[in-house]
């Protein structure tokens, strides 16, 4: 069924949207990351133009972070007080992106900075993810209990200052890095257009020390209220949000979330982390792969509009 | 005065008889329709096809002899700026490094005759008429000045080319048919992503070579209803646009964890 997008002003078939929406929905579902990486380019590939892509996948993520983190919240899987200092760095990051963006583009080249810090990104992040999943399931073959090592090694990160208690998570500890890590996000998703949770997970766990249990729904509350922001700011702007393609998106990205979440229960920690990086990991090296060969056609037009 | 002339031209006709064949610019009338002046774009819009028909009517001071003519059709879109870049290898990976850009071209653009533009007309004429995509005006800025290049420029083809991939540039010198002697008919085929606004349809005839006359049509293609609707609110009320869409991503999230909720 052909639907006519009053935005990207392009007609596409309502269930190949609906299917990439369920089908990206469910891998950010089972994993809780937004799946904004995923969702842009697959758009871009059926013939959107970028910068719609980029605007209307940020709302389709809102939907889907809120139905994730509504449903976490009633397992009490959230943490309010983290997510509030998440937040206030989160938003001085996403406003800092939003300025270098337009700098950025300014000074052209545009493009190849958000392929280069996909590729740098994306396979960093996915090949340290893959190596500790590795790393995990072979100590679980060997028997040996993965090592807890919240307990006793307190890093630099925990001799700093201004030290609070995170009920919900369990933990004490000094609001300083929560905070730089939420300007780092709201920065990043801002400039790359994703909503970060793929890389705000691993910080979590890894140099936050946040416990599993509250990692993935806190996340969801920053990716949930940045990309709402991202969405009114992407309307106001640049007017290329197509709700349209938004509602479509939502519906299939909702719908494939829930199964997703319940899926990933269902898999191993260890397990579940080996399989993220290497999804992330496969995005990544598909962008190097797009600069490094020759591409099919050297040439590419864009419109420019009335103002060059 | 204008009759008298016309009586004039009538009466050397009469007088040279047959053998006299002077170029009279209008001697011969166009008369054109687009079978839809308004194509309406709605949710299942996805892609259309016009018909262009007209006659070429003939006077009393056309000459009898006048060998057979020949139509083209020159169909083009609203215009706008668009870069063209190509991508270089530089330090192993591929980056846009050369672009040049086209000033208020046609976004659709469509060249239809009723033979190869060869047969029609010299290739000084078809420079001058701009028969072919090869020899539509397609204007680069290139450094400081204004100016086409020539057809066979890369950054030029490869425009072309990626245009015609699209549909949105195309040519075809078998598209105009005659149905009879004077009677002429075309198809404008307008695929799903041709851009909204409005096109203007030149007519040119062409006899022996040489243009005889030409006539324009028009017609647009408009957003309506829900689609007109969404467009404009998205441009006028941005803030409230974006509030809106927001809105209606968390009641989409709030209603998907209703309906899945496991009680």
């Amino acid at each position: 069924m052909q639907l006519y997008l009053p935005i990207a002003d392009l007609p596409v078939n309502v269930f190949l949207i609906l299917a990439m929406g369920a089908a990206v929905g469910f891998v950010s579902g089972m994993f809780g990351i937004g799946g904004g990486f995923l969702m842009t380019p697959l758009l871009i590939f059926v013939g959107i133009a970028p910068a719609v892509a980029v605007a209307s996948v940020a709302s389709h993520i809102a939907a889907s972070s809120f139905s994730g983190a509504i449903s976490y919240w009633r397992r009490r899987a959230i943490d309010p007080a983290l997510a509030a200092v998440l937040l206030s760095g989160g938003i001085v990051g996403t406003a800092l992106g939003v300025w270098t963006f337009t700098l950025l583009r300014s000074l052209g080249q545009l493009d190849l900075m958000i392929a280069l810090s996909y590729v740098v990104l994306l396979t960093a992040v996915g090949a340290l993810m893959f190596w500790e999943g590795v790393r995990a399931i072979l100590r679980a073959r060997r028997g040996k209990t993965a090592p807890l090592r919240r307990s006793g090694s307190h890093g630099w990160i925990h001799g700093l200052p201004l030290k609070m208690r995170f009920k919900r998570s369990k933990i004490y500890l000094s609001v300083i890095p929560i905070v730089v890590v939420g300007v780092v996000i709201g920065f990043i998703g801002a400039v790359m257009g994703i909503g970060g949770g793929f890389i705000l997970i691993p910080i979590m766990i890894y140099l936050l020390r946040v416990p599993t249990s509250t990692v993935i729904g806190t996340s969801m509350v920053l990716t949930l209220v940045t990309m709402v922001f991202a969405t009114v700011m992407h309307a106001v702007t640049n007017h290329l949000v197509d709700a349209v393609l938004a509602l479509i998106l939502m519906i299939g990205g909702v719908t494939g979330a829930q199964f997703g979440a319940r899926a990933g229960q269902k898999i191993r920690g260890e397990h579940l982390r080996l399989l993220l990086g290497l999804l992330i990991l496969a995005v990544g090296i598909r962008f190097a792969i797009e600069l490094v060969i020759r591409p099919d056609d050297l040439f590419t037009i864009r419109e420019t509009g009335g103002a060059a | 005065m204008t009759a008298r002339t016309s009586l004039t031209t009538v009466g050397v006709a009469l007088l040279l008889g047959t053998a006299f064949t002077a170029p009279s610019a209008h001697a011969e009338r166009l008369i054109v329709s687009v079978s839809n002046h308004r194509v309406t774009v709605t949710p299942n819009y996805s892609g259309e096809e016009l018909v262009l028909f007209g006659s070429v009517e003939r006077d009393a001071s056309t000459s009898a002899t006048r060998g057979n003519y020949d139509l083209v059709v020159t169909v083009a879109g609203p215009r706008a700026d668009m870069v063209t870049r190509r991508k270089e290898r530089k330090f192993g990976i591929w980056v846009n490094t050369d672009y040049r850009q086209f000033l208020q071209v046609p976004t659709y653009l469509a060249l239809f005759a009723n033979r190869p533009f060869d047969a029609i007309a010299s290739p000084e004429v078809q420079r001058r008429q701009q028969l072919g995509l090869n020899n539509v005006l397609l204007t680069q800025r290139v450094g400081p000045d204004y100016a086409d290049v020539v057809p066979n420029d890369a950054f030029r083809s490869a425009f072309v080319r990626l245009r015609s991939e699209h549909g949105l540039y195309r040519e075809a010198t078998s598209a105009v048919t005659f149905l009879t002697p004077t009677l002429f008919r075309t198809g404008i085929p307008l695929p799903a992503e041709v851009p909204i606004g409005t096109y203007d349809v030149e007519i040119k005839l062409f006899s022996d070579g040489a243009l005889v006359t030409r006539t324009e049509t028009a017609f647009e293609i408009v957003k309506v209803g829900f689609e007109q609707f969404v467009a404009t609110t998205a441009r006028q009320n941005g803030l409230a646009y974006g509030m809106v869409t927001a809105f209606m991503a968390l009641m989409t999230g709030w209603m998907a964890s209703i309906v899945f909720r496991k009680d």
